[in-house]
């Protein structure tokens, strides 16, 4: 029997999964707390000692979101343009963008880069043969302080040499790419996502001490959420004659970010539509950081709004949702991130959380589309991903697993729980549970065993209807 | 031209007219010139920021619905906030309703701080001779 060690290394918890190659089967699966403070290797060896027969997979390898992630500052010229790009390749990548800098940078932004605590610095800025000026300025400054980290150039290449030499005088660490803007609106972010992967193999696991994990297992190769993209890309292409499902949409709920993957074109489905702004990547993952179930409690009911919540509440029948009790758990999210609902009022208040947090991220994630009404009548104008045919929607993250109504939480998504006719949201998409909380586990195995992984992932997906809530208030 | 010369080209305001402008940029690449066509119904932030990150020399904004005036109003003044206040500006189309004055209405547009300004039926040859002029003033002023 063939097996596979998959270990998922986050912030919180080290899990571990088993899987039989030969039956497309989860044999067993573990947890323990994460150790990477002191040594990664403590909490990694308590979780494969509840798995009986670990030592004997032939496969033994792990994904890492602990010590933060990987962690990217993404610097463009315009916020729309360049620095966009920058941005979706470092998300592509599956890092934290901590934040996008545009334009010339000041001392002061400098300053700021430099309490950042990044792991990597992303310098875009003209399309190639465009604007030299704005990078080789960026360069000097970046240049001039006191920063050690690597610095990867994928802006235009007219200015690349210059920018080289620049950062290199400064016994600065930096590597070329290919622009990730090389013309207007274009977008080619595959080069630089490669450059940020083999950097995150080849330096970033040492410095956060993953990379001891290696005298138990084979290591990191990469971050959780490229595992997650991977998955969804598998899922939706399929591999040799196993077929995928086609276009779809997976929405990740945590503790401190809610991520949004699609993969889909994104293209008008109705005819005589304009669209504009950036080229869509096929692949396409948004990071919120303000909408978490935990960590990030507040930002979200603060997105949320307090009126909307107790409205929502009430609509459940929730009389006295104006009362203190639920801002309570609210607030007390935040402090206790490893909170577990127990009560249904508790359970109810959790998924109400991820049903808002599916919808908003869900809303920042897709396009929209606006009318305007010209000399020549009405006519429209598309400004990204157009997602309202797609035909799965998969939902995966704690909150979601672990609730008893997974479907309410992935309903808040829909184009009709939206209450914005602009938005190009799923409309009547099939809502799946990633119910054994699979996906990240088989995107890491996707890279060895694509057709071994798809088969299991699709044993795993299950698709989910809407319950009822008790109401105990 | 020896020197890569960079045009932004595109429709402006709620204007959905693409043949000339399929025409213009035609025109210009057969001539050499690298054309960053932003299509219609471009706004002037997008003119802007398409200039500035790919270095353009030039903006040539098209109006073809009679809108111009309202449309292409304080593109100069934008232009010069976001440090590109020197590129050269052309406009050129149906740029007012009606029959006017012609050269009222390109009097308008100049002082409006549009370079060149084209009555309909102008060829894109004549802009194009007209901008290899300009640019090569420009050098001469440097």
């Amino acid at each position: 029997m063939e097996l596979a060690l998959l270990i998922d290394i986050g912030s919180t918890y080290t899990k571990a999964s088993l899987f039989d190659l030969v039956n497309y089967q989860l044999i067993a699966r573990s947890q323990a707390y994460t150790t990477v403070e002191q040594d990664v290797n403590r909490g990694l060896a308590k979780a494969l000692a509840q798995l009986e027969g670990w030592e004997k997979a032939h496969y033994k390898l792990a994904c890492s979101s602990a010590a933060g992630g990987l962690k990217i500052i993404a610097i463009g010229l315009v916020p729309d343009l360049t620095a966009e790009a920058a941005k979706r390749a470092a998300l592509g990548a599956g890092s934290k963008v901590l934040k996008t800098y545009s334009y010339q940078l000041s001392t002061r932004e400098i300053a700021e880069i430099s309490q950042a605590d990044c792991d990597i610095i992303l310098l875009a800025g003209g399309t190639d043969g465009g604007d030299q000026s704005n990078i080789i300025h960026n360069a000097r400054m970046l240049a001039d302080s006191q920063l050690a980290q690597p610095i990867i150039m994928a802006g235009n290449k007219s200015a690349a040499d210059q920018v080289i030499t620049i950062l290199k005088q400064a016994d600065k660490e930096i590597y070329q790419t290919g622009n990730v803007m090389p013309e207007l609106e274009e977008l080619n972010i595959e080069p630089a996502r490669k450059v940020i992967r083999d950097l995150f193999l080849k330096k970033i696991i040492e410095a956060k001490g993953l990379s001891r994990v290696k005298e138990l297992v084979d290591g990191v190769i990469m971050p959780t959420p490229a595992a997650v993209l991977k998955a969804a890309e598998l899922v939706a292409t399929g591999y040799n004659s196993e077929k995928g499902w086609g276009e779809l949409l997976i929405v990740d709920i945590g503790g401190a970010t809610t991520d949004v993957h699609s993969v889909a074109s994104g293209k008008p489905t109705k005819g005589g539509i304009n669209w504009r702004g950036l080229t869509e990547p096929y692949l396409k993952r948004t990071v919120e950081g303000d909408l978490g179930m935990r960590y990030s409690a507040l930002t979200l009911c603060e997105a949320i709004g307090t009126d909307t919540l107790k409205e929502q509440l009430q609509g459940l029948g929730w009389e006295d949702s104006g009362g203190e009790r639920y801002q309570q758990q609210l607030k007390s999210l935040c402090r206790q991130v490893d909170f577990i609902p127990g009560s249904k009022r508790e359970k109810l208040i959790d998924a109400l959380l991820g049903r808002n947090a599916a919808r908003l991220a869900v809303a920042r994630h897709v396009g929209k589309l606006k009318t305007i009404y010209t000399p020549m009548g009405p006519t429209y104008v598309q400004e990204g991903k157009d997602l309202t045919t797609i035909k799965y929607v998969i939902g995966t993250g704690g909150v979601i697993v672990n609730n008893h109504n997974p479907a309410f939480i992935l309903e808040g998504l829909l184009y009709k729980n939206q209450h914005q006719p602009e938005l190009l949201a799923p409309v009547a998409p099939e809502l799946i549970l990633d119910r054994e909380y699979l996906l990240a586990a088989v995107g890491l195995l996707a890279g060895v065993e694509p057709a071994a992984s798809l088969k299991i992932i699709k044993k795993y997906l299950a698709k989910i209807e809407l319950e009822g809530f008790e109401n105990d208030s | 031209m020896t020197e890569q010369v960079t045009v932004v080209l595109g429709v402006i305001g709620a204007d959905v007219h693409a043949i000339g402008n399929q025409i213009l940029e035609y025109a210009l690449a057969d001539q050499g010139v690298k054309v960053i066509n932003l299509g219609v119904m471009a706004t002037q932030q997008e003119f802007i920021a398409a200039a500035i990150e790919t270095g353009a020399n030039a903006i040539w904004v098209s109006s073809l619905y009679g809108h111009g005036e309202m449309d292409c109003r304080g593109l100069r003044e934008k232009c010069r906030e976001a440090g590109i206040g020197d590129i050269l500006l052309y406009v050129g189309g149906n740029l007012v309703i009606g029959r006017q004055n012609w050269e009222n209405t390109k009097r308008l547009f100049r002082q409006m701080g549009y370079d060149r300004v084209y009555p309909p039926g102008t060829l894109p040859e004549e802009a194009i001779a007209d901008l290899e002029r300009d640019l090569k003033e420009k050098v001469g002023e440097k």
